[in-house]
């Protein structure tokens, strides 16, 4: 493909999918947690950039051990990937106060959190780093290379872009937490007690299940995967933090109603949304793989375009086709059935 | 060992404004069955829940077994093995018949759930009570009477052995309502207590051995079934006579009023139709009562009827005019008046006051508006008379807000607006739901003199004590097809109960019987 290495752009696009499935999938399970408990969490977006900017502040605290060599590079990612969630925990609390104990509408407290989060984001970072500096950058030891195993690979090998293009440490975690979570979902008391608050909090109770405990749970679960989810999005996106994380709290709350609250479907989903980011990125930038896709498809003759479909068209391609799927599943999808409603113990 | 199992002495239970547990003392035996009579808001509910630690009282002393304990919550009780069957089941519909039944008493293995233990040990109860369900089926899929069967054996799988069931014949079918009753003894005779709430006097003639009565909250005593009549109950429940048949002039048949053909709707649920060509005529001057279990099409037949909905197939005629495709608005002038199923949904407007809400159907009369502005003087006159004449009882009269008001008052609201009409035909959609004796015998009355005034009445019910003394006709209906026609003086609850619940179908055996003959 014209000097192009084909099965380098495979591995590219599989690893850069994957890179970018991590944080929707992070965070559309904690959404899930969150929600099946039976609390709308439209806070992930804030929850997220909480995260991220405590994991890179971290980051930035660490970068001179590890520098020094007095820290290992992974384990000080450890530090800040756990001090992300730790962070979004404590975010998280804010919505779980608010709609929990005070009964407050879950959308409006949410969209609260939305507009504090990035605010509070830029004066901690301008307070660190002084007036102005509005990006953290991402130390370039947060990344797992070859040489973390003591290999060698060729810069641009098929081995190389498809393991160590994009490799994280978030990676690894994402793939436990998420066997984690089906596991604690589906085969512990704790999942079936957590479920059953989202569904009929009234009968929970009246088998002696403490409603707000659970739901407390469940948004405190959604704390600690939306800020990790943050930090892994943030290292994925590029080199540094800038207050922001692109509406992925937006995208992962749709991946979630896509998967239908369910696991598997959701980790389905996030692949799914990721695969159609990267192929958009990859045919915007790469004209060539653009006229591939044009060939294939044959668009261009049938509606006039020579030089390939208009590069607008591609970084729409995963929004449109998930407002499509969105129409064709909907019917299907069922949310569970008390959220967004306030627990009252007198309501029957 | 104390002649009681549970003792509630003295017990008062105050809300805001209202006492609806004052000075209430229960006692239950050891394996009897205790009705708790009351009508609605007479604090049976309230009773039950603190008894079950859903609330604390502000006096009073509960006993187990002579010894005074302390129940905070849902835990306590189950500790103390009392269990309840609520009237509103709280069971989770997305999950299975097994998931529901362990819910808060899970076998676990450091919190990882064992569910073939679970699973072996609610077979075995099952089986041992005849209680027949499938562990894997999950609760939106199966009967009401199924549902009720996993309650119960909630209650079983946690070794309770003081049964509390609060209202559990509202929703069963005559026969499910008579293996309930056998379940009942079967339990008190391996020892089992057995508290019963209800306001139904037949079942506790029926069942129970003693009956505690309760009114507006207060303790009325406590009477054996053996020395005691219906009559006695429903005095000491409303505190007058309450008379139970309902009284008819002799029936003057005039012309038809309404002819319904072949009526199809589909259904919003599932592919199948809601109501399956259904046809017949209701004339002036007789009340027919379309009866069956509720979900079996009634619903969607009276949207149908009343134009809330569209239907698929079929022609509706009332009084020679075609209105198949009339306007709701076309309909009421016509002289259709409707009582709907769901009050608070098609009955009222709940954040209008009531004066608002009366004028309702009429607002736009020149009686009441001029140039698109309300006569609000002539709308408070109106409200006022109807109030009078109808007894609807509320906070502030014309100006209460309908939301304010108690369930039988908004009903009466109801009722009187739409009977005010004049109507030709009146549809009555479970007219009497959520009210107590008192209310009920007053919408009968109404009903009847609409009757007896030579219109033409549908009414659509639930309750069989209602579809076997109010109408003239029953049909009854069994998924969307109507099964059935009885003259209620020569068909019984039993007759009626087989053809409501699918077994019997009048029709179909009719057209085998001629395949016969031929």
């Amino acid at each position: 493909m014209n000097g192009l290495n084909v099965w380098t752009v495979v591995a590219d696009i599989i690893s850069s999918t994957i890179v970018f499935a991590v944080p929707l999938l992070l965070v559309a399970m904690g959404g899930m947690f969150s929600e099946r408990s039976g609390i709308i969490n439209i806070a992930l977006e804030g929850i997220m950039i909480i995260g991220a900017l405590m994991g890179c502040l971290m980051m930035r605290w660490l970068d001179p051990l590890v520098v020094n060599g007095q820290l290992g590079s992974q384990l000080a990612m450890l530090i800040a990937t756990l001090f992300a969630g730790v962070c979004g925990i404590a975010f998280s609390v804010l919505l779980a106060f608010a709609s929990i104990n005070l009964k407050a509408d879950q959308t409006i407290g949410g969209t609260a959190l939305n507009m504090l989060a990035p605010a509070l984001a830029i004066v901690l970072t301008w307070v660190v780093q002084g007036q102005g500096q509005t990006t953290i950058l991402i130390p370039t030891w947060s990344r797992i290379t070859e040489a973390n195993f003591g290999l060698t690979l060729e810069k641009g090998s098929f081995i190389q872009a498809l393991f160590f293009k994009n490799f994280y440490l978030t990676t690894i975690l994402t793939i436990i937490l998420f066997a984690a979570a089906v596991i604690l979902m589906y085969k512990t008391r704790f999942g079936l007690r957590l479920r059953s608050c989202g569904e009929h909090p009234q009968a929970a109770a009246s088998v002696g299940i403490n409603v707000f405990k659970m739901r407390y749970a469940g948004v405190l679960i959604s704390g600690f995967l939306g800020g990790i989810g943050g930090l892994a999005f943030t290292l994925a996106a590029g080199s540094g933090f800038q207050s922001s994380v692109a509406g992925y709290g937006f995208l992962a709350l749709a991946v979630m109603i896509f998967g239908n609250w369910k696991p598997w479907s959701i980790l389905g989903a996030s692949l799914f949304f990721a695969l159609f980011k990267v192929v958009g990125a990859y045919a915007t930038t790469l004209q060539k793989l653009g006229t591939v896709f044009n060939a294939l498809f044959g668009w261009p003759d049938k509606i006039g375009i020579k030089e390939g479909i208009s590069s607008y068209l591609w970084p729409m391609l995963p929004y449109i086709i998930t407002m499509i799927l969105l129409v064709l599943t909907s019917k299907k999808s069922r949310a569970p059935k008390a959220e967004g409603i306030p627990y009252d113990k007198g309501m029957r | 060992m104390s002649e009681y199992v549970i003792e509630m002495l003295n017990i008062t239970k105050e809300f805001p404004g209202i006492k609806a547990n004052d000075n209430i003392t229960l006692q239950l035996k050891h394996g009897e069955v205790h009705a708790l009579l009351g009508e609605n808001g007479a604090g049976k509910s309230t009773l039950m829940s603190v008894l079950f630690g859903l609330y604390q009282p502000e006096a009073g002393v509960i006993k187990k077994d002579g010894v005074e304990v302390k129940i905070n919550n849902p835990n306590d009780a189950n500790a103390l093995h009392i269990g309840m069957v609520h009237q509103h089941f709280k069971l989770v519909e997305i999950f299975t018949v097994l998931d529901n039944i362990i819910l808060g008493a899970e076998p676990n293995k450091m919190g990882f759930l064992k569910k073939a233990e679970a699973r072996k040990k609610v077979l075995e109860l099952s089986e041992k009570y005849g209680l027949q369900v499938d562990p894997d089926a999950k609760i939106e899929d199966i009967s009401v009477g199924m549902q009720q069967r996993v309650e119960i054996l909630k209650m079983l799988y946690r070794d309770n052995d003081i049964l509390i069931f609060d209202e559990p014949t509202a929703v069963l079918t005559p026969q499910e309502i008579d293996e309930l009753m056998e379940i009942m003894r079967n339990f008190t005779r391996e020892g089992k207590s057995i508290l019963f709430i209800t306001h139904k006097l037949n079942e506790i003639m029926a069942v129970a051995d003693r009956c505690t009565v309760l009114r507006k909250g207060k303790y009325m005593g406590t009477v054996d079934i053996k020395n005691t009549t219906k009559e006695e109950l429903s005095r000491m429940m409303v505190g007058r006579d309450v008379k139970f048949e309902v009284d008819k002039a002799p029936q003057k048949l005039g012309d038809v009023v309404l002819d319904v053909q072949n009526v199809t709707v589909p259904s919003k649920l599932h592919s199948n139709n809601a109501v399956k060509d259904v046809s017949f005529q209701v004339r002036a001057g007789e009340i027919v009562c379309l009866a069956g279990i509720e979900g079996n099409g009634q619903t969607q037949f009276v949207y149908a009827l009343t134009g809330l909905d569209k239907m698929s197939h079929g022609k509706i005629t009332m009084l020679g005019h075609d209105i198949t495709k009339a306007k709701i608005r076309e309909r009421s002038k016509l002289g259709m008046s409707h009582i709907p199923e769901d009050r608070h949904k098609h009955g009222l407007v709940l954040d209008f006051t009531l004066e608002q809400n009366l004028v309702l159907q009429r607002y736009w009369q020149p009686q009441f508006q001029k140039a698109g502005f309300i006569k609000n003087a002539e709308v408070r006159k109106y409200a006022e008379r109807l109030i009078k004449e109808n007894d609807i009882r509320s906070g502030q009269g014309p100006i209460t807000v309908a939301r304010s008001m108690s369930g039988g008052n908004q009903q009466k609201a109801i009722v009187a607006r739409e009977i005010d009409k004049n109507p030709e035909l009146l549809v009555a959609v479970q007219p009497t739901r959520g009210l107590d004796v008192g209310a009920i015998e007053g919408v009968h009355k109404q009903l009847v003199a609409q009757r007896d005034a030579g219109k033409a009445v549908l009414l659509v019910s639930l309750e069989l004590e209602e579809v076997m003394s109010v109408p003239d006709r029953i049909l009854v209906m069994y998924e969307g097809e109507i099964v059935g026609e009885f003259n209620p003086k020569e068909t019984t609850v039993q007759e009626l109960g087989l053809y409501m619940a699918g077994a019997k179908n009048m029709y179909r055996d009719v057209e085998k019987k001629g395949g016969a003959e031929a």
